[in-house]
């Protein structure tokens, strides 16, 4: 039996519209939008006016304290000013809008030595300063994870390649056509964190992801490539461990309370190229889906690329669609238009039909369990939310309201309708407002 | 872009089941049940089912409109209610029985609650309280011989279903002023009960009893899709039918640990009650743990109740008591979290 955990949902993957088709470079825009939030943590300082001249890898933000990673231009030409534009997460925040020259000139990047062995804070530095992220969508600066405090070693590193997201295909491609990078960036993050573990972790339903990454490993027996039960949300961080060590992460707790780190495969060619060439992430893979898109595909899209240009540049639509989603079908946050650009986290962009978009009308909750029975961290889904609706939050979260992760698998199953996920937010918010209400006043 | 676009929160995507097919997906389990319902006992069966049905889904919509709420009767929970109740009726009432019965459940036990969801009790299993306590003599005497046998499912006695002259078995042997003749009798009424072919009887539902409760073998064929489909588990039916095997195996008999298991589940209605009605979503837990706790206690009320009770068959008594506990059993039986201490503070 393949690794897996307990709980979860199988829906249907719909990966093969993009999966055999290789990366493909889209052309930069006239025009990029880079918001100075694209990660979790302190939005970067500015570090540009309007007017400046940028190049390609210009340092355009600064990190501002420890968690947090600078931003940098991902065209060359000018800065047209600091403004807030719509960002893919829903609000409008500031964001540095540069016109490009067309001509992609780049930083000098000649002068930066092969940092591959070195040691383990050059190695941190240079992750930072590439301002990479955990490209798996959460956007947690790799630097900090790479960076275990006194006391919590950490013996196994874990590449996450489940991509359990349907429809999704970046870290798929990112697999087949960087193998050895990844495998690559992997040994530096063992060495970085001292792990004397790693585990390359891919769904079942990537076998050739699974062979060429076998391949790519050959000969390290500390390394093991690992496939995974093809099911969601197994590609979430906790159950990913579950899978390959048997490990809990307690509740509230992170990997590495259980000796653990896990890195998605796209961060960990991302860690390579910092460390190897000094390459800042101005640029990433992005799954374009859905029956409407023309040409679908993974293409390499510069950050702060709006999704309308993504679109349009990639040959456009064949016909009208009705939901335009970033990232995947299960937590992906649905866009009011195509004018939010592509950030860090941007995994992909899909596109439904009109019989696509689900109906969101809930009926009353016949308490039929499937939401317990699924829930992969064994909440009371059902209980949760009727706390929630009641406005008992504090009964809520002892129901572990906290625990949740928004995996959208309860919402998924219900035969109700009902937006667990919403109210899990809903939910969360009341408690954070609740606790700084009571900061203040104490 | 020109096109407007929908915003709304994630997930993007749901599974095709929602309620209705949830609902439809019983009521179809039950059909198999129903075919063999007016095979046995004519059409007055399908009259029964049709009427309390008519009548469940009638006062839904009337109540719903009368309310000013939305009406719901398109999801099946009512037809379920109806047909349920019908099949928890005996095929010799008078028609307007299970109409009755069916308005009862829907009026009192459900939507005065909030409709469906809200409901603490199994209406239909209201609904048949409602009816033993108003006309018990029709409600424990109105049996009809199947087309093909006798309502007890043996030669010697034609009057009582098979728990009933289990029943009456028992408390002739357990009179200490019985003659012997009588406790010869009873001795051999036990023994042809326990024949092969009075299990076989009991299996294919060729005996007397409420009109949806005596095929065993059709509402296994029901509950079987049930489970294929993934709407219900064994938890709450294998603990059920567990405990009243195990118990009745101990202390049914003459003698401990003589009791005859197959008797003891394929009659009554235990496999209808296990299957369909203990089952009912609304009104069992949602843990795991709890709805093992739940069947057990099914099982054992309608163990006493048959070993102990005023009446043969305690199905219908022991779900609705259960019923009752839902609430504190879901509370004191949440699942372990993932990551939660395994030792509970």
């Amino acid at each position: 039996m393949a690794n897996s955990f307990k709980g979860g949902v199988h829906p249907e993957e719909n990966k093969g519209q993009t999966s055999g088709i290789p990366i493909s470079e889209l052309p930069p825009p006239d025009i990029v939008v880079i918001p100075l939030s694209q990660h979790t943590g302190a939005p970067s300082k500015p570090l540009v006016e309007k007017g400046d001249e940028v190049r390609v890898g210009t340092k355009i933000g600064e990190a501002d304290g420890f968690i947090s990673v600078p931003v940098h231009s991902s065209v060359s030409g000018k800065v047209l000013g600091i403004e807030a534009r719509p960002h893919p997460l829903g609000r409008r925040m500031p964001a540095v809008v540069i016109e490009s020259d067309g001509k992609d000139d780049w930083v000098d990047l000649s002068g930066h030595k092969d940092i591959t062995e070195d040691s383990p804070q050059k190695i941190r530095e240079a992750v930072k300063e590439a301002g990479l992220v955990g490209l798996g969508g959460a956007a947690f600066p790799t630097h900090v994870k790479i960076s275990p405090p006194e006391g919590k070693p950490i013996d196994t590193a874990i590449l996450n390649g489940a991509e359990c997201e349907p429809v999704l295909t970046s870290d798929h491609r990112v697999m087949l056509e960087y193998a050895g990078d990844v495998v690559a960036g992997l040994k530096i993050i063992m060495r970085v964190v001292g792990a004397e573990r790693g585990f390359i972790g891919i769904e079942r339903n990537k076998p050739d992801a699974i062979r060429l990454m076998r391949e790519a490993v050959a000969g390290d027996d500390g390394i093991e490539v690992a496939d995974l039960k093809v099911k969601y949300p197994q590609g979430a961080e906790k159950q990913l461990i579950k899978a390959l060590t048997g490990r809990e992460v307690p509740c509230g707790g992170l990997p590495m309370d259980v000796g653990c780190l896990v890195q998605n495969v796209g961060t960990s060619l991302g860690i390579y190229e910092a460390a190897r060439y000094g390459r800042p992430l101005i640029s990433r893979v992005v799954t374009l889906a859905g029956r409407a898109v023309k040409n679908p595909g993974n293409y390499r899209v510069r950050i702060g690329t709006q999704f309308a240009h993504i679109i349009s540049a990639s040959g456009g639509t064949t016909g009208p669609f009705s939901k335009l989603i970033m990232g995947g079908p299960m937590m992906g946050i649905a866009q009011a238009d195509g004018d939010a650009p592509v950030i860090k986290g941007t995994s992909g962009l899909v596109l439904l039909g009109e019989d696509e978009v689900v109906d969101h009308d809930p009926s009353a909750c016949i308490r039929c369990a499937r939401c317990v029975d699924h829930c992969p961290m064994k909440l009371l889904p059902n209980e949760i939310v009727r706390f929630v609706e009641k406005e008992k939050y504090e009964r809520a979260k002892q129901y572990g309201l906290l625990d949740c992760m928004e995996c959208g698998v309860c919402a998924y199953i219900c035969p109700s309708r009902i937006g667990h996920v919403q109210l899990m937010k809903l939910g969360k918010a009341a408690l954070w407002a609740m606790k700084k209400k009571a900061e203040q006043e104490a | 872009m020109e096109n407007k676009l929908v915003i709304s929160p994630a997930p993007h995507l749901r599974d095709r089941m929602d309620v209705k097919s949830v609902m439809y997906a019983v009521v179809l389990a039950m059909i198999p049940a129903c075919v063999g319902a007016v095979y046995f006992f004519g059409l007055r069966a399908l009259f029964i089912i049709v009427f309390a049905s008519a009548a469940a889904m009638l006062t839904e919509f009337i109540l719903q409109k009368a309310t000013g709420k939305k009406v719901t009767i398109a999801d099946g929970s009512a037809l379920i209610t109806g047909m349920l109740l019908a099949f928890n009726v005996p095929p010799g009432v008078p028609y307007w029985l299970p109409v009755a019965g069916a308005v009862f459940a829907i009026a009192i036990a459900k939507i005065p609650f909030g409709g469906l969801g809200y409901n603490p009790l199994n209406p239909a299993l209201v609904g048949r309280a409602f009816l033993m306590a108003s006309w018990p003599v029709y409600m424990t005497a109105a049996w009809i011989p199947p087309s093909r046998g006798t309502i007890s499912g043996i030669s010697a006695i034609t009057e009582a279903t098979p728990l009933g002259v289990y029943r009456m078995s028992n408390m002739i042997l357990a009179d200490g002023a019985a003659g012997p003749d009588q406790i010869a009798k009873a001795t051999e009424y036990l023994n042809e009960l326990y024949s092969l072919s009075s299990l076989k009887n009991l299996f294919f539902g060729n005996v007397g009893g409420c009109i949806g409760e005596t095929s065993a073998l059709l509402l296994l064929v029901g509950a079987a899709y049930l489970m294929i489909r993934r709407i219900i588990n064994w938890r709450i039916p294998g603990t059920y039918i567990g405990t009243v095997a195990v118990l009745m195996f101990i202390l049914g008999g003459r003698g401990a640990f003589t009791g005859n298991v197959l008797f003891q589940v394929l009659s009554g209605g235990l496999i209808l009650g296990a299957f369909f009605m203990a089952t009912d979503m609304v009104t069992s837990p949602v843990t795991p743990r709890g709805q093992i706790i739940f069947g057990v206690g099914c099982g054992l009320l309608t163990s006493i109740i048959r070993l102990k009770g005023g009446y043969p068959e305690g199905v219908s008594y022991s779900i609705l008591i259960m019923n009752i506990t839902v609430p504190l059993i879901d509370r004191f039986t949440r699942p372990r979290k993932f990551g939660e201490e395994r030792v509970k503070s």
